[in-house]
Order: structure tokens, then C-alpha cells, then sequence
């Protein structure tokens, strides 16, 4: 109680000072995989002389959802977070204001999926299978190269996935299906992969850290992230050389997430806002992002830690579904991945 | 029937019936002085935000309002969701009482050493988030878990023989692993405190055993029992967490599908529809639930514990005593274990386990507080990273800003509710004090953004609305606690000291208020676990700088790499330790107890 009152007291303390200095206070509304280093806020608030207030808002729909109902009166400057599964959703309800970024010019045109440039590329990443390296030594069978492997006799009862609806990398996976296979194939593709005895759960966490052999599963193959086996190395329990996880990185086998940020409409703040903007596309917050968030700059001109470029292989061909495709059919499509897998 | 039960039925008899209201009158002005800080409360944060995500998602409907109803009930899916929700909600609550009403039954009635640790150990289940309960779980019950090491290696299985996760047994057993401390506080609480000399008159007239419970103890605890069913039944009736991690894909609850359809396809109208469904059957079953025990509840002379309980004293006790133990232990307690052992473990995986195991299970290689020692390091610099200490901090300091408010708005609402029940104000507030509990959070998480977004009231990215959320959800429980208790105190203790000249406000302080310590206790046990475990809600508005533990929790286990789990299990076992020393602390009060007269 007594921390709290001090707590509060301390917060009370910091907005006083801020408003007797005159400095400003820029809002920064994203969901709750957000984090930078402490260094580069600090860089930011000298640099512009603000006091800069992030606001996570739960998981990436839900945060989504707050800066919608919120539009008009809004919560905070800026919204980051977005990615290509909810971006036409974010963009038809329009929350955003146009800003052309002269950082847009360093980002490859790929990453660009608003032309109207109201959400603007700050970060990728590749939703993949991965696989157990230990396992498949030991049983000396080659670990699957692309989605189609997947079907044969050898990977049966091995593949642990996460349900669309519930988990985001798992609708990315069913995407990556569609997106590979196409609408007329991706239903026989999951018939074949439940007929080979798929396991699905609700979400990553369940997939990754109980289903999945190297922690203690039975599974030996799970869908993750291409960047997985490079954190399995950053964050091991004891230091080592390889990674000890594989990843399925054939062609149109993953679905890269873009994540967005955009100015909300309505601020009272553009100024500070575009300069927020321009900051995260700029080169020192892109490379702080891998190390911070797990996922990739979309800046080209971002260094990679070594700790990346050794273990990390990013695939040249992920699948593509676009983002009108995705908010007219998801509905459709996780309805009927549901009545062939689950029924 | 023999003579045996009609003299029951007489002892029964000879308990004072429930005191007319007139004999005992005050202005009702002081009542709706009492209800007004509640009611403020509700109107404020329940009410209008509720009322006004509704609004504004019915405003989105296409077509006539009707038609997301019709959507909903036209949708087989959608009916699958209600019934399923409706069942299994019932199956959890009567599994819960059946494992829980024994323990509360030793709990209250014996005395015997480490009571206490068995009750804050039962106590710590609820406040674990899905996530920490579901790797406890499958520490011990899944396929590379201790219980299917055990067995494999015993009977030399090549599969492990049980299959725990996506299951509907998953969904019951950790609903009770949850919901069995609720009726081992709320009836043991009540039961031990409950006369032991009523059965002893039944036994002296010549009643058996079973009889005099099923006619005498019975009967006088069922306002306690209903107050728990109700609370379990609405638990696992919203039930969402455990539903989506331990459930798995081929469960959905109403509040699961809420929160598909707004956030997966932000289908409000649809969301707005099941959550009112949720609210309709929250608010019928209070309903019937304050009609059957508003016929139920006797004024008691209530005593301190030191009289009602009693050493267990033969074999056959202490046999059935420890099957007790063994049940709730091994239902509640192994599962932490199986946690704290996990945190403290170094694992590792070599070629020779694979060879043995199939899957190359992690073979266990002592002990290590590498995951502890991590916990405090910020290796990235990170902006939100958060100390152990501060986490442990920030939790404690909404724990306690939600006791005191939930315990200052829970008090005034349980004291009329317990003196005028047949007033109109009473019964047709009491119902409502339930609802927060049955109201789906996402959608009164939307509801606040809506609603609170002017001067003065723009809490949309405050602090200050985590304990206010908090306490909508532990007012219920603070009510629930507090009135069987208020209202069983005998009227004729107050009518003395009004007799004796105190006025309300005095025979308040120093009678009511001194009964019900221990049931405040219980109230404030309540408040404090529930906020210290909350963490959908928390998650939408906490600040990322001061983060709850249950918050850093879901932040370290949502991130690949084994040192991240490590650390997760590690905060884990920390958060158990200080759900448990919390309560334990509650217990302890009762030393300089005004409570034990």
C-alpha cells in the first residue's frame, strides 16, 4: 500500500515537473510485445525535449480494438503494433493520418502494403515450422524441407500447430497454406496433415514450451518463428555453439508478419509524432529491435548482431496473402479449417 | 419416517426463526445512505461502461438491431457454445463441492498441526495465471511429466499412458485445482464457527450420525454451501483461460467466443450479444439463488473456533482425515510442487536420453538458482524491464489498494443486504452486486475505453483503473463472504445492546463488527488473491514500466528460449510465495484477533 501511495506520488511528481518545464508528453499506444532499450527513450526525449509515454493495451487485436473505439478521442499519438493480419481492419476504420516518411526511402517496397502510406513498415517476421535436431539425429531421418514433406509416412504424429483462431502465428501458418497452396488446395493439404495425426492446440506457449519435444513433449516438429533457433542460442540455459532447433524454411512453407505504425487521427501532437515515426524507422531503433521484440528492421541499412547473421536463416520466399484477401475471407477460411481439422 | 427424525425436525424448531423486520426498525434512510458508495461505484465503473460498449456495438449492427440476436440463435455453433458452457460449468461446480466440502469439514470441526499451510498452500491455486497452472500441470501430468516418467519407466510403456492436455478432464481438474479453496473458505469459515452443541442436542435425542448432518448441519451451513456453488458456478461459467490453454481447440466457452469474435473478427454486434447472454444467466441464477436462501438462513449464535473444534481423536479419523489430505494435496498442492521443483532444476538433454526416452526427454541434473539469479539481470537494457522486487512491489501495492476498496464498498452492501432482506431496495439490488463476476471482461475492457474517456474521468491509460478492476471482481466475493455471516448473527445480541442504549452505529462496532472479523478476514483473503493473480484486465491497462508479476510472468514465457521458461517458472514459484505468506499473514491477524471472544 505504502509502495503504491509512493508509486503514484512519484508519477504525480514527474507530470508536475513536466508541465512546470513546459516539456510535452508523446503517447505511444502498442501491444504488449513492445520493448526497446532504456538508452534509445532517453536519446529520444533529450533530442526532442518530450516526456514519452508508451501504453500497451493486451495482444495485438485487442490493442487494435482500443485505438478503433477510441478514434476521434484518442488515447494516445501514435499506434504501433498493427501487423498484416488486422491492417485492413485498422485502415477501414480509418484511425490513421497520411504521413510520407523520408525514412520510406531506406525500407524495401515489399514491406510497403499501404500505398497511401497511413501505416508505414517498422518490423517483420516469419512464422515457420521448427524442428527438434536432437530428435531427428538420433532417429536419422532427414527433418522435412517444405509443407508437402509433411505428408509422408515418416513425419506422422510429429507435427504440433496452433489453432487460427486463437493464436496469431497460427493464422499465419493457415495463411501461409493458402498462400502456398491456394484456395482450391489448402483444405486437402490439412486433411492430409490431420489424417497424418496433427496436433493442434490453442496457442504457442502450449505448442512450444509443452508439446514440443526439446522441451519435454512428444511433438518434434512445431510451428514458431524463423528467428526461433537464434533466440534458443541467446537465451540457452548453458552456453552453445548451435542452435539446437531447425527451421522449415522452404518455399512458400512460412508467412512473414510486417508490423506497422501510424499516426492516430485526431492528435494534438503531429509534430512530435512524425518525429516518433521517423525515429523508429531509423537505423539505431532497427537494430534495436531484434534483440528487444524477436522479430526483424525492415530498414535496409539495420546491422544485424552477429548472434543473428550466424544462426538465423530468414526465407527467401514466404508465402503472400494480402491484406484485403485476408480481412474479407478470415472469417470463411478459419471456419472451414475448422470443420476439416477439428471436426 | 420414525420418531427419531421428527424430534430433528423439532430441534430445528427450536432455533430462533429469522426476526421480523419491524421488530427491529431503523430509518430506512440509513440504507440507502449505505448502498450509496457501492452503488456509485457500480453505476461508475460497471454500469455505464457496460451499458455503453453495448450501445455503441449495437450501433454497429447491420440491419435492425435484431439481427445479431437472430445471428447468435441461429447458429448451431453458437448454441453448442451456450450448452457446453452451461454443462460443464455445472459438472466443475458439483466436482468442486464434492472435493471441497470434506476438507472444509476437517478444516473447520479439527484442529491438527500445519492447518494453516494447508489452507494458504489450497489458497495459492487461485491466484495463478492459466498459463503458470497449465506448465505446473503438464510438469506433472504431461507426456514427459512426472506421472507418466513414472509409469513408463515402470511398466516399461514405449507412450505415455495418460493424456492430460486438450481434454475435458484437463478443464474439470483444473477447475477444481482453482475453485476448491472458494468452498474450503467460505463453508469452512461458516462451519467452524457453527455450533457444535445443536448436533450434540440431535445426538442426545437420539439422532445418528448422518442424520444430524443431513438434518441439522446441513440445512444451517446450505446458505454457506449456495454462496460457494454460486461463486464456482460463475467462475467456471466466464471461465476463459483455462478453457483456450488447458481445454484446447475443440472447447469454447461463451466467453471464449466473445473474445473471438471481437478480437479475431471484430464482429461487436455478435460479442455484444453472447456477452448479454452471459449476463441474463449470471442474473437468473442470483436471482434464484437469493430466493432459495433468503428461506434458508437462521440467526446463530456463532462461536469462536476454540470451542468447535476438537482434536481428531481416533484411528479411524485420522485414516479419514488423510485421505482428505492426500485428495486435496494431490489435487492442489502437487501441481505447485511440481512447479517450484521445476524452477530450482537444471535439465538437460543428451543423446544417451534420447535412446532411452524416444523423444529425448531432459534429464534432471540437480539443483540450481540460475533462473532466480537471471530474473534480476536486465541483459538487453531494456526500457520495461522490471525487477523481481519491483514486480513484487507493484502487485503488493494493487493488492492492497484493492482490499481496502473492495472491503469499504463490500462492508456497507453486505451489513443492509444481511438486516432488511425483504426490503424492495435489497432484493432488487442484491442480485446486481453479482453481475460484475458474470460480465465478460473483454467486453467491459472495450467498455471502459468507450466510456471513461473524459475529464475527470479519463482512466483510459491509468493506473489508478487496475485496482478499480480489480475490485469489481473481488466486491462479489467480499459480499459473499460477509453476509452469511452477518446475517446469522443473533438478532437478540443487538436488540440487548440497543436495549442497553448503544445506538446503530455502536452495537455495530461492537457487536456486528467483532462477529465477523473472521468472515472479514476470509473477505479480505479473497480481495487480496484476486488481485494479485488478475491478469487479463491488468494486461490491458497496466503500465509496461510497472509491471504485476503475473504480467512480467506472461512477457518471459511468451518468448522463446529455455533461460526465458526458466525464468517464467522461477517468477512462478515467487508469485506462489507471496500469494502464500499474504495469506498467511491474513491468517495471523486473527492473534490480536477482536474476532476469537
Amino acid at each position: 500500500m505504502k509502495k503504491k501511495i509512493l508509486l503514484l506520488l512519484a508519477s504525480l511528481a514527474l507530470v508536475l515537473s513536466a508541465c512546470a518545464t513546459g516539456h510535452q508528453t508523446l503517447k505511444v499506444m502498442t501491444h504488449d510485445s513492445f520493448a526497446m532499450s532504456e538508452e534509445l527513450k532517453t536519446a529520444f526525449e533529450e533530442q526532442h525535449d518530450v516526456t514519452l509515454e508508451i501504453i500497451a493495451s493486451g495482444d495485438t487485436g485487442s490493442a487494435l480494438n482500443k485505438a478503433i473505439l477510441s478514434k476521434g478521442n484518442p488515447i494516445a499519438d501514435v499506434f504501433y503494433g498493427v501487423d498484416n493480419a488486422f491492417l485492413s481492419r485498422a485502415l477501414g476504420e480509418g484511425i490513421f493520418e497520411v504521413y510520407d516518411s523520408p525514412l520510406l526511402a531506406e525500407i524495401l517496397d515489399d514491406f510497403e502494403l499501404d500505398p497511401q502510406k497511413r501505416a508505414l513498415p517498422v518490423d517483420f517476421g516469419d512464422v515457420c515450422l521448427n524442428y527438434d535436431r536432437l530428435y531427428f539425429s538420433e532417429q536419422g531421418i532427414q527433418p522435412p524441407l517444405n509443407l508437402a514433406d509433411l505428408l509422408n509416412p515418416e513425419y506422422r504424429s510429429l507435427l504440433v500447430v496452433t489453432n487460427p483462431a486463437t493464436s496469431s502465428p497460427g493464422l499465419a501458418f493457415l495463411l501461409a497454406t493458402i498462400g502456398h497452396f491456394g484456395e482450391d488446395g489448402y483444405l486437402v493439404y490439412w486433411q492430409g496433415l490431420k489424417e497424418n495425426d496433427l496436433l493442434v492446440v490453442n496457442d504457442w506457449e502450449t505448442a512450444y514450451y509443452s508439446e514440443f519435444s526439446r522441451s519435454g513433449g512428444s511433438r518434434p516438429i512445431v510451428l514458431s518463428y524463423a528467428s526461433s533457433p537464434a533466440f534458443e542460442v541467446i537465451y540457452a540455459d548453458a552456453p552453445m555453439d548451435e542452435p539446437p532447433t531447425g527451421v522449415v524454411s522452404g518455399d512458400g512453407a512460412c508467412f512473414r508478419q510486417v508490423e506497422f505504425v501510424g499516426i492516430l487521427e485526431g492528435t494534438r501532437q503531429r509534430d512530435l509524432a512524425e518525429k516518433w515515426v521517423d525515429f523508429m524507422l531509423s537505423t539505431s531503433f532497427q537494430e534495436d529491435i531484434p534483440l528487444q521484440m524477436f522479430v526483424f528492421p525492415v530498414n535496409q541499412n539495420a546491422q544485424l548482431d552477429s548472434a543473428f547473421t550466424q544462426h538465423l536463416a530468414i526465407p527467401d520466399r514466404p508465402a503472400f496473402v494480402s491484406p484485403e484477401d485476408i480481412a474479407l475471407n478470415r472469417e470463411r477460411w478459419i471456419q472451414e479449417w475448422t470443420e476439416t481439422v477439428l471436426r | 419416517m420414525d420418531t427419531r427424525v421428527d424430534r430433528d425436525r423439532a430441534a430445528l424448531k427450536y432455533l430462533p426463526a429469522m426476526p421480523h423486520q419491524a421488530r427491529f426498525k431503523r430509518p430506512r434512510l440509513t440504507s440507502i445512505l449505505l448502498w450509496l458508495a457501492p452503488l456509485i461505484f457500480l453505476l461508475l465503473f460497471y454500469f455505464y461502461p457496460l451499458g455503453s460498449i453495448l450501445g455503441m456495438s449495437f450501433a454497429r449492427a447491420q440491419g435492425s438491431i435484431l439481427a445479431p440476436f437472430i445471428e447468435a440463435l441461429s447458429s448451431a455453433s453458437i448454441r453448442g457454445v451456450l450448452w457446453f458452457t452451461f454443462w460443464q460449468a455445472l459438472l466443475s461446480t458439483l466436482l468442486t463441492l464434492a472435493i471441497g466440502l470434506p476438507g472444509a469439514y476437517l478444516l473447520a470441526r479439527y484442529e491438527f498441526r500445519g492447518k494453516s499451510i494447508i489452507k494458504a498452500l489450497t489458497g495459492i491455486a487461485f491466484v495463478l495465471p492459466t498459463l503458470v497452472v497449465a506448465a505446473a500441470f503438464n510438469a506433472l501430468l504431461g507426456p514427459q511429466g512426472l506421472v507418466n516418467s513414472a509409469l513408463m519407466s515402470t511398466f516399461g510403456l514405449q507412450q505415455p499412458p495418460i493424456h492430460f492436455t486438450n481434454t475435458l478432464t484437463a478443464i474439470l481438474i483444473a477447475h477444481m485445482f482453482y475453485n476448491t479453496t472458494i468452498v474450503l473458505r467460505l463453508v469452512g469459515d461458516f462451519w467452524s464457527r457453527l455450533d457444535p452443541r445443536l448436533g450434540q442436542a440431535a445426538a442426545v435425542l437420539g439422532a445418528n450420525k448422518w442424520s444430524t448432518l443431513r438434518r441439522i448441519t446441513l440445512p444451517l451451513l446450505l446458505p454457506a454451501i449456495a454462496s460457494a456453488a454460486l461463486l464456482v458456478f460463475i467462475f467456471t461459467f466466464t471461465s476463459f483461460g483455462v478453457i483456450l490453454v488447458l481445454g484446447g481447440p475443440q472447447f469454447a466457452t461463451l466467453e471464449t467466443e466473445i473474445y473471438y469474435q471481437t478480437v479475431s473478427l471484430f464482429n461487436l454486434p455478435l460479442a455484444a450479444v453472447l456477452a448479454l447472454i452471459q449476463l441474463v444467466c449470471t442474473l437468473a441464477l442470483t436471482i434464484i439463488y437469493t430466493r432459495l436462501v433468503s428461506g434458508l438462513s437462521r440467526p446463530l449464535s456463532l462461536r469462536p473456533t476454540h470451542i468447535t473444534q476438537r482434536k481428531i481423536s481416533t484411528w479411524r479419523g485420522r485414516f479419514l482425515a488423510g485421505i482428505v489430505i492426500l485428495v486435496l494435496m494431490g489435487l492442489i498442492v502437487a501441481p505447485l510442487f511440481a512447479l517450484g521443483f521445476r524452477s530450482i532444476s537444471n535439465f538437460e538433454r543428451t543423446e544417451s536420453s534420447t535412446a532411452r526416452q524416444g523423444y529425448g526427454a531432459p534429464v534432471w541434473r540437480g539443483f540450481t538458482l540460475e533462473n532466480y539469479r537471471q530474473l534480476n539481470i536486465n541483459r538487453r537494457g531494456s526500457l520495461f524491464y522490471a525487477s523481481p522486487a519491483t514486480t513484487i512491489a507493484v502487485s503488493l501495492g494493487y493488492a492492497g489498494a484493492t482490499v481496502v476498496l473492495a472491503i469499504l464498498l463490500g462492508l456497507p452492501a453486505a451489513w443492509v443486504l444481511s438486516r432488511r432482506r425483504s426490503s424492495f431496495l435489497n432484493r432488487s439490488l442484491d442480485p446486481l452486486l453479482m453481475l460484475p463476476l458474470g460480465t465478460s471482461a473483454v467486453t467491459l475492457g472495450l467498455g471502459f475505453i468507450v466510456a471513461l474517456d473524459k475529464p475527470p474521468l479519463d482512466l483510459r491509460a491509468s493506473p489508478l483503473l487496475v485496482p478499480l478492476a480489480h475490485t469489481l471482481v473481488a466486491f462479489p466475493f467480499v459480499v459473499r463472504s460477509l453476509t452469511p455471516a452477518l446475517r446469522s448473527i443473533s438478532p437478540r445480541l443487538r436488540e440487548a445492546a440497543a436495549v442497553m442504549g448503544a445506538n446503530p452505529r455502536t452495537v455495530f462496532r461492537h457487536v456486528d463488527l467483532p462477529l465477523v472479523a473472521r468472515a472479514l478476514l476470509v473477505a479480505a483473503a479473497f480481495a487480496f488473491t484476486i488481485s494479485l493473480g488478475e491478469f487479463g484486465a491488468t494486461a490491458l491497462i497496466a503500465r509496461p514500466e510497472y509491471p504485476t508479476i503475473p504480467l512480467a510472468i506472461y512477457r518471459l514465457i511468451t518468448r522463446p528460449g529455455m533461460q526465458n521458461y526458466g525464468q517464467a517458472l522461477a517468477l512462478s514459484t515467487i508469485l506462489m510465495l507471496v500469494a502464500g505468506l499474504g495469506m498467511l499473514a491474513i491468517e495471523r491477524f486473527r492473534i490480536a484477533d477482536i474476532g476469537e471472544f
